[in-house]
This record gives C-alpha cells, sequence and structure tokens, in this order.
C-alpha cells in the first residue's frame, strides 16, 4: 500500500500516459466532488478507479470527457486537452447510468454510433459484428433495445465502448447488471483488450474484479487520492494472523521486533512481516508459553486495502477463517481461555 | 458539422416515425380534413339554398351574394385554420421538451456526447429534425385541407403559400423557445413554460389589437411589444392577411380601425421590418440555446 496524500497520484515516468489529471477540482456550489486529483494512466493498461459511492469516480469520468467543466486543474485525454474532440474519436465510453434508444434495436444504435464517431461507412458491418460478438449479444441484435434486460442493455453499452477499436475505453461499473457468467466473459475481453494495447479505465465497487485484471489502482475518497500504485505494490504487504493462549507477556513487546502488533476479532495481527520469519514467530510463541491454535500468512486483499484507505472497519473482522493462504484453521478454544 | 448535423436530424426524424407520430398524425389529420370537408359543403349548400338577404340572396357583413359567401366560407377557413395552428403548436412544444430535457434525463444524451460532436451541432440538428418534421406536416395537411375546402366550396385563397409558410412559422418559434427552455429545464417544465408563454403573447395580441382600436397608443403597444418578444401572433396576422378575399380589404377599410381588435380579420401583411426581426428572434434565442447548452453540465 502506498498512501499518497492529495495532489501526489500514480507516475510512470517510462509509460505515455493515456490519461492525465494534475489538481482536478470540481464543485457543484458547495459540494466537492473532487479535490485536487493528480494521477497518470499509462497508455496500455487496465486502470482501476476506486471509492465509496459519491468519491467523484464519475465525476472524474465525465471532466475527462468533456460532459463536464472543471472548476479548476488540468486534465488530458490522449495527449489532448480534455473535452476535446479529437481525443474522444479514440474513446470508448460506457456510462454507470444510461439508456439507449429505446426504439431502436442494437444494431441500430450501434450504427449510430459508427456514424457518430465518424467511422468510415464500409468498416460499419464487420466493426457492428465483432462488438456484438464480443459482447455476447449477436442474437438479440435485431430485438428492440426497450425490450432488453438491464444486462443486456450493459452489453450492449460495451458493445457500443468497443466500437472502433478506441485507443481509451472508459468503463463505469461494467459488470453492475451482468451475471456471474457475463463477469467471467467480461474479464476475457479486458484481458483480451489488454493485449491489444487498449488503455482500460474501470470504475467498480467490485473489488474482486478489479484484483482480477487491473495493473494499477486509485482509491478514491471524498474526491481525493488516498491510495495508488500498482496493483503489485499495494498487495505486496504480507502480514500474520495468529491464534494464541497462555503468553505469559503481552504479545506486542514479545513480538515487537517482527513487526507492528495488533488484535482483533480474537486473533494477533503481525504487519510488515518477512514470510520467511513464520517459524521464528511461533518458536518465539512456544518459547513464551504460549499454545499456538492458528497460523495464517495472509497476502493483504484490495478489499483490506480499500477499507483501510477510506477507513472502513477491516473486511477482515467479517471473515474469522478467510480465504487466504490458511495454513491451520482456529477450531475455537478447548481451554476456554481467552487469546491475547 | 454539417453530417452530424443532418446524422442528428434524421435519428430525431426517425425516432417520430417509430414512436408512430407520423400514423397518429395522418390519421387525426384525415378525420380531421373529412369532417371540415363535410362541414363546408354542408354549410356552402345551406347558404346557397336559402339565404337570409332580401329576395333569398345572402348577406354577411354588408356582403351580398358570391362575396357573402366567400367571406363567410373564407372566415370559416380561417377558424379552422386557427384550430390547426394550436395543434401544429402544441406538436410542436410536445416533441420539442423532452428532445434535449428528456434525453438529458435519461441518461441517452450521455453516450451520444461522449462522441466527437459539439453540443452546438446536437442542439441544431434536434432543432432541424423537428422543424422539418413540423414544416412538412404543416405543409401537406395544410394543401389537403385548402385542396379539400376549393373543391367543395370554390374558395381557394389568394396566397395560400404565404398562409403555410406563415403558419410554419409560427409552430417554429415556439419549437425554438421550447428547446431554448428545455436546455435548463425539465421537460414539463419547459413544455408547459412555454405554452403558457404563447398564451401570454396572444392576449397581449388582443389587448394590443383593442388599444389601436380604440386610439390608446399604450395600449397599443403592449401588442407591438408582445410580437416582438415572441412573435407568434404577429405571425398570426400573417395567416389571416393570406387566407382572406382580397375583397374584404374594402370592407375593413369602411370598418376603419375597429378591426384591429379582431385576431380573424387583418388588414395588411406583416411589414417587412417585422419579418427582419423574426429571423433575428430565431438567430438570437437559437445562440442562447446553443450558448446555455453548451454551458451546461451532463
Amino acid at each position: 500500500m502506498s498512501a499518497a496524500p492529495t495532489g501526489v497520484g500514480i507516475v510512470a515516468p517510462e509509460a505515455d500516459a493515456a490519461i492525465e489529471t494534475v489538481d482536478l477540482v470540481k464543485r457543484y456550489g458547495r459540494t466537492v466532488a473532487l479535490d485536487g486529483l493528480s494521477m497518470r494512466v499509462p497508455a496500455g493498461e487496465v486502470f482501476g478507479f476506486l471509492g465509496p459511492n459519491g468519491a467523484g469516480k464519475t465525476t472524474a469520468v465525465k471532466l475527462l470527457l468533456g460532459l463536464a467543466r472543471p472548476t479548476s486543474g488540468q486534465a488530458s485525454l490522449l495527449g489532448r486537452p480534455a473535452g476535446d474532440r479529437e481525443s474522444r474519436r479514440r474513446v470508448g465510453y460506457l456510462p454507470e447510468l444510461f439508456r439507449y434508444q429505446a426504439w431502436l434495436t442494437g444494431r441500430e444504435v450501434l450504427a449510430v454510433h459508427c456514424r457518430l464517431a465518424g467511422l468510415h461507412r464500409p468498416t460499419w458491418g464487420p466493426q457492428i459484428d465483432a462488438a456484438l460478438h464480443a459482447a455476447g449479444i449477436s442474437d438479440r441484435a435485431g430485438d428492440r433495445v426497450g425490450g432488453y434486460s438491464k444486462g443486456m442493455q450493459q452489453r450492449l453499452g460495451l458493445a457500443v465502448a468497443l466500437l472502433g477499436d478506441p485507443a481509451v475505453i472508459f468503463l463505469d461499473e461494467p459488470t453492475s447488471a451482468l451475471d456471474p457468467v457475463g463477469r467471467l466473459e467480461m474479464r476475457h475481453l479486458l484481458h483480451g483488450l489488454r493485449a491489444r494495447g487498449t488503455t482500460i479505465f474501470l470504475n467498480s465497487h467490485l473489488l474482486t474484479e478489479v484484483e482480477r485484471v487491473c495493473d494499477r489502482v486509485v482509491i478514491l475518497d471524498h474526491g481525493r487520492v488516498v491510495a495508488a500504485g500498482p496493483l503489485a505494490d499495494l498487495l505486496s504487504e504480507r502480514h500474520l494472523r495468529v491464534r494464541v493462549t497462555g503468553l505469559g507477556r503481552p504479545a506486542g513487546e514479545l513480538l515487537a521486533a517482527f513487526g507492528s502488533v495488533s488484535e482483533s476479532d480474537g486473533f494477533l495481527e503481525l504487519r510488515g512481516l518477512d514470510p520467511d520469519r513464520v517459524p521464528d514467530v511461533v518458536a518465539a510463541l512456544v518459547a513464551a508459553g504460549g499454545r499456538v491454535y492458528a497460523v495464517e500468512p495472509r497476502q493483504a486483499t484490495l478489499e483490506e486495502r480499500f477499507a483501510e484507505a477510506v477507513g472502513a472497519p477491516s473486511p477482515a473482522a467479517d471473515a474469522p477463517t478467510p480465504a487466504g493462504d490458511t495454513t491451520t484453521h482456529a477450531w475455537g478454544q478447548p481451554d476456554g481461555e481467552a487469546p491475547r | 458539422m454539417i453530417a452530424p448535423l443532418f446524422d442528428i436530424a434524421w435519428l430525431t426524424i426517425r425516432e417520430a416515425a417509430r414512436r408512430r407520430l407520423f400514423l397518429v398524425l395522418i390519421l387525426i389529420t384525415a378525420a380531421s380534413v373529412a369532417l371540415s370537408g363535410w362541414g363546408f359543403s354542408q354549410v356552402r349548400d345551406a347558404l346557397l339554398s336559402g339565404g337570409d338577404g332580401p329576395g333569398g340572396t345572402i348577406e354577411a357583413g354588408g356582403l351580398t351574394g358570391e362575396l357573402a359567401l366567400t367571406f363567410i366560407i373564407a372566415q370559416l377557413l380561417i377558424l379552422v385554420t386557427f384550430m390547426f395552428s394550436f395543434i401544429l403548436a402544441l406538436s410542436a412544444v410536445f416533441i420539442a421538451a423532452p428532445v434535449i430535457a428528456g434525453e438529458l434525463e435519461s441518461g441517452v444524451a450521455l453516450t451520444i456526447l461522449a462522441r466527437p460532436i459539439g453540443r452546438t451541432t446536437y442542439l441544431l440538428g434536434k432543432w432541424l429534425g423537428i422543424a422539418l418534421l413540423v414544416c412538412v406536416y404543416a405543409a401537406l395537411s395544410g394543401i389537403v385541407e385548402l385542396v379539400v375546402v376549393g373543391t367543395l366550396t370554390g374558395y381557394m385563397p389568394p396566397d395560400p403559400a404565404f398562409a403555410l409558410a406563415y403558419l410554419c412559422g409560427q409552430a417554429l418559434v415556439l419549437l425554438t423557445l421550447t428547446i431554448l427552455l428545455s436546455t435548463r429545464l425539465s421537460a414539463i417544465t419547459a413544455g408547459v413554460a412555454c405554452l403558457a408563454i404563447f398564451g401570454l403573447a396572444w392576449i397581449g395580441g388582443i389587448i394590443g389589437g383593442i388599444g389601436t382600436a380604440i386610439g390608446e397608443p399604450a395600449i397599443a403597444q403592449v401588442g407591438e411589444l408582445s410580437r416582438l418578444l415572441l412573435p407568434t401572433d404577429g405571425l398570426w396576422r400573417g395567416v389571416v392577411y393570406h387566407l382572406e378575399p382580397r375583397e374584404i380589404l374594402l370592407l375593413l377599410d369602411q370598418a376603419g380601425a375597429l378591426t384591429a381588435a379582431f385576431p380573424f380579420v387583418v388588414e395588411a401583411p406583416p411589414p417587412t421590418s417585422f419579418l427582419a426581426w423574426v429571423l433575428a428572434w430565431f438567430a438570437v434565442i437559437l445562440g442562447l440555446a446553443a450558448l446555455s447548452f453548451r454551458r451546461r453540465e451532463i
């Protein structure tokens, strides 16, 4: 986790930036939607833009696409000022709350967008077929959009976003209406797009999805960047959860040499621990008279990082036996002693 | 800018067709023309078979014979056109009100405006699409009505094309005002506001006419002012003038200023200066609408 103060954001100096913002501020009256957003999205990466409801994620996308104007600060998209018409030629966008013309068929909606995007007429047919196929709605392309389910509409929105092989695709909660199969297909699609060098800007609440596809993440809260960095870095920190009883000394004092110690839900949590030293921790606990019931070396999940960044309760507290690299399960406390 | 403008206009027209607007308008127009045609022929037959003047001749407003018949038929035609102008104006408002505001509310605009298309192009395209719809409908249904009335009664206004052009102008004024309001207000509010303003301008025109008739310049200026702010009443007077038989002008001369109080008889066509003002009005209101929409957060 690299918690970043407002205005620092992500910097990837060696890559071309597909998207860049500097101190971007957006106020609606007295409400501050974005409070100095600075970030850099390298071209060709899948970028996760995360945050709780009302954090300013959709506002940022609208500013980048020129649908809203910033109060102050700068933003660029594909090397041109945000909102520039030329840069929008190379962008696909699936909004979070949207509707397509209910009186058109799916194929007609795509044709309208081919026209508006300025694609050459002979390419429309192949482009539309490819987009319909990628979004998995080829068989419903001839039906009126008014008869589509919410999931179908979202798939259509995805197909529209894919038209014209855009250099950048903004996907705002793209899987919110999709079933598990749809989400899996979306994941495959995103991997395919990344392989083609498309930059994907993904707004999502579904952290497990983000964790599986994103190269880089920004976590936004109250319009500010609260955490940012390559996903691998954010999740690299390991920690150890231990359930132990019968220690003669306070655990914090005993294990201070291994890392920072805290207690949560009956477990000792040890952060900043070198994975090779797990046996040493267990040996120290046993030497101090402790009876060890569970030892769980774990890698942080994005959900935990997210909760930590936005100041929410740790999701680990909801899961006494989390689905991590659990080596031992805690089967209660046979001797009735409270762990320390 | 030109190609996307026509794309948006075409999309707007297609939407109207898919929403069965054409079908409903054709059915209603057919019924209206049939009914009014039947009414005209009945009136003509009744007048010709038993006039109330001396010796059974037709008499109306000091006119007798064929001239009186022409006068009565022309007045009936103007009344039917008055009703039609209302339908046209209401249609323009109802089609225009949701076309910007509705697409903003539903999220359709979000997907379109993220494309490389300017806000002004989008707005003008919508305006053009509805304007074409309204004018084509007005022209076609007006021609059908005039042909039916002409065939059944023998009366054809002196300048039917001008009358239809003024009728379209009136609807376009309301369309343009509605588009301006719908860039900032919800569809319902924009529609209601536009109709209320239309009604006020109509009343303003009547009050101004009464002021002219009784020789009160201050009251007459109310009409002038309302005609400048919303030129619908002035354009309506253009419709009336071009539907009237020219012979009526002599009669109006005799009646003097009093005729100004009545919105169904007109002594002179709208002056060129007024027409120039109407063109300027369109430019200003469309410019304001484009400016307002460009500044609108989506």
